[in-house]
């Protein structure tokens, strides 16, 4: 491989994780617009759908290099993994925000956000102790097919992650733009007292925002164990921090702010550890979000006051 | 021509309303009575109360005592939601459009408890007959329209949830003189073809022409209250909220 091979193929598993990184933000970034709230909780609801998606992709038999299935019946069963893990991490959103969140309604200060790292640990401490601590394998069920540009390959494994990653951010803007909810909730965004009195049902919409951001980070969960080929009760905290601080590096509350600061960590990540070193990764992406954060205090693409005016 | 005391068919009323946010008592055993087809204005000075009962009756504030009835049933207790579906509708403070969205997603939004029918392009044409520029504006931000252009989205905004009664406030601030005018013209025209509404206003001058009846507030309590006639010449509000001095 040349060195232009290596870059290439670099920006291709760049792209994977950024897309990855991008799903889990924009949960982040989702509750964040709608209420002001940081929601710690979203860590492990991420690392939970990949426990998921791997429970459901094991129950089809789907383990280790498998390669049992192919054709319709594989990607039948991989949508299913898919759609359970989004459904199943929306529904413990949802939960969460029920039964943590709401009863703290109107209540000022960090009350909320300190919640939702307690929920954090119950996640991560519940996983630990049903799970295990031991890493487990992820299936490569995949055929290994592959695709050359120049030196470098493109794996069907990214064409998967790339496919699901544009569909459901394509579909999460179609939503915001033309569905009604979609609408209430950029609305309530914007200007949640004047939302309410057009007779949106902002409690509703914090739920919308609960299940869409969290079955994202569903299938963020699911996107890590097909990329790494393991998943653990600690990603929450590794991968869930860096897509935290993509969300925050792109704009915390603006949708295209996560997907472009989810895209420049996965691209860090990858590149620095090819040029420099792996060890120097997060020295330069925190590095890189407090330069941001100086120059750019509302991130690259926030704004400097939300208009509440 | 409307009496001031036809309480029996009131379509939005008060009884001795008292709010509070935490220990601050704002509106203290406030009446009010306004009848279907009028234009009420409620003068008063900063800080009175004349928000805070807009966000009464829009039910974002809840009374700490006392009765609010709309068409005759208590609302006090219902939802903000509940209140838009049985006919009330803002035009807010400083407007409060939704910036980012554009100017035809405003006026859905002020639909948002209604089924997009037919009647939904029905009021959408009555909105753009209204306000021609409005129409010509649709498809812009409405983060960058003028003042005067955003007030026409904000009273189109409210008419599209085709509602009964209108809650104005302030629908003159921060507007130029000749946008002041073009607005209290359009709030005469859509009371002509029967819309209520109860504005709250410090241009009491511009008020009084259009108004009906008008309520006086001060630190919360309804001090006077009559026709926007016998308001024009009573001394103590030509010299408090005309700007003139009394004539001793
Ligand atoms: N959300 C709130 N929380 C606490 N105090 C408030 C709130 N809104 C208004 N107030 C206070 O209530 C009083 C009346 O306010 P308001 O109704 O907005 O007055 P105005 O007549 O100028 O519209 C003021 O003293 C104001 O500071
Ligand atoms: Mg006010």
């Amino acid at each position: 491989m040349t060195a232009t091979d290596l870059l290439v193929q670099q920006i291709i598993n760049g792209v994977s994780l950024g897309a990855m990184y991008a799903l889990i933000a924009l949960g982040f970034t989702l509750v964040y617009g709608i209420m002001e709230l940081i929601n710690f909780s979203h860590f492990n609801v991420f690392m939970v759908g990949s426990y998921i998606a791997l429970y459901v992709l094991e129950a089809f038999g789907i383990s280790g290099q498998s390669t049992l299935m192919s054709g319709w019946p594989l990607v039948g069963v991989l949508v299913v993994a898919l759609l359970v893990a989004m459904v199943g991490c929306g529904f413990l959103g949802v939960v969460i925000e029920r039964l943590s969140l709401r009863p703290l309604r109107g209540v000022k200060g960090p009350s909320a956000m300190i919640t939702t790292i307690g929920v954090s640990y119950i996640l991560f401490n519940l996983v630990l102790l049903f799970l295990g601590t031991d890493t487990k394998n992820y299936p490569n069920p995949l055929p290994p097919l592959t695709f050359a540009i120049g030196g470098a390959v493109l794996r069907l494994r990214e064409i998967l992650i790339w496919v699901i990653s544009l569909a459901l951010m394509a579909g999460l803007y179609v939503f915001t733009r033309r569905s009604k909810m979609g609408k209430a909730m950029r609305a309530t965004a914007q200007d949640p007292d004047a939302a309410r009195m057009m007779g949106v049902e902002v409690d509703r919409v914090i739920m919308t925002a609960f299940f869409l951001g969290s079955a994202l980070a569903g299938a963020g969960g699911m996107i890590f164990g097909l990329y790494y080929n393991f998943t653990s009760f600690v990603i929450g905290y590794s991968a869930g921090l860096r897509a935290f601080t993509a969300a925050v590096l792109g704009g915390i509350g603006n949708v295209p702010g996560a997907m472009l600061g989810g895209m420049i960590i996965g691209l860090i990540e990858t590149l620095s550890g090819q040029v420099v070193a792996v060890r120097w990764t997060d020295v330069i992406i925190f590095s890189l979000l407090v330069l941001v954060l100086v120059f750019r205090p509302a991130g690259l693409l926030g704004r400097v006051a939300p208009n509440k005016s | 021509m409307l009496d001031a005391t036809t309480s029996s068919q009131s379509l939005l009323e008060f009884r001795d309303v008292n709010t509070h946010y935490g220990d601050l008592h704002v509106l203290k055993d406030v009446n009010y009575n306004i009848a279907a087809g009028e234009i009420v204005c409620l003068l008063g000075g900063n800080a009175c109360g004349k928000s805070t009962t807009m966000k009464t009756i829009m039910g974002v504030v809840r009374p700490t005592t006392g009765t609010v009835l709309f068409d005759g049933k208590p609302i006090e207790k219902l939802s903000t939601a509940e209140r838009v579906k049985r006919g009330l509708a803002p035009v807010l403070e400083a407007r409060r459009l939704f910036p980012r969205m554009t100017v035809y997603e405003n006026l859905e939004m002020g639909a948002y408890t209604r089924k997009k029918g037919p009647e939904f392009l029905e009021d959408l044409e009555k909105v753009y007959t209204l306000f021609p520029r409005v129409k010509e504006r649709r498809s812009q931000l409405s983060g960058t329209l003028s003042g005067g252009e955003q007030q026409m989205v904000a009273i189109g905004r409210a008419l599209m949830a085709r509602p009964r009664l209108i809650c104005m406030d302030e629908p003159s601030m921060g507007l130029s003189p000749l946008f002041v005018e073009q607005t209290f013209e359009i709030i005469q025209t859509i009371n002509r073809q029967g819309m209520t509404i109860f504005m709250v206003e410090q241009n009491a001058n511009m008020a009084l022409q259009i108004a009906h009846r008008a309520y006086v507030l001060q630190t919360g309590k309804v001090v006077l209250s009559g026709s926007a006639a016998e308001m024009r010449v009573n001394p103590v509000i030509r010299e408090a909220y005309l700007g003139e001095l009394a004539v001793a």
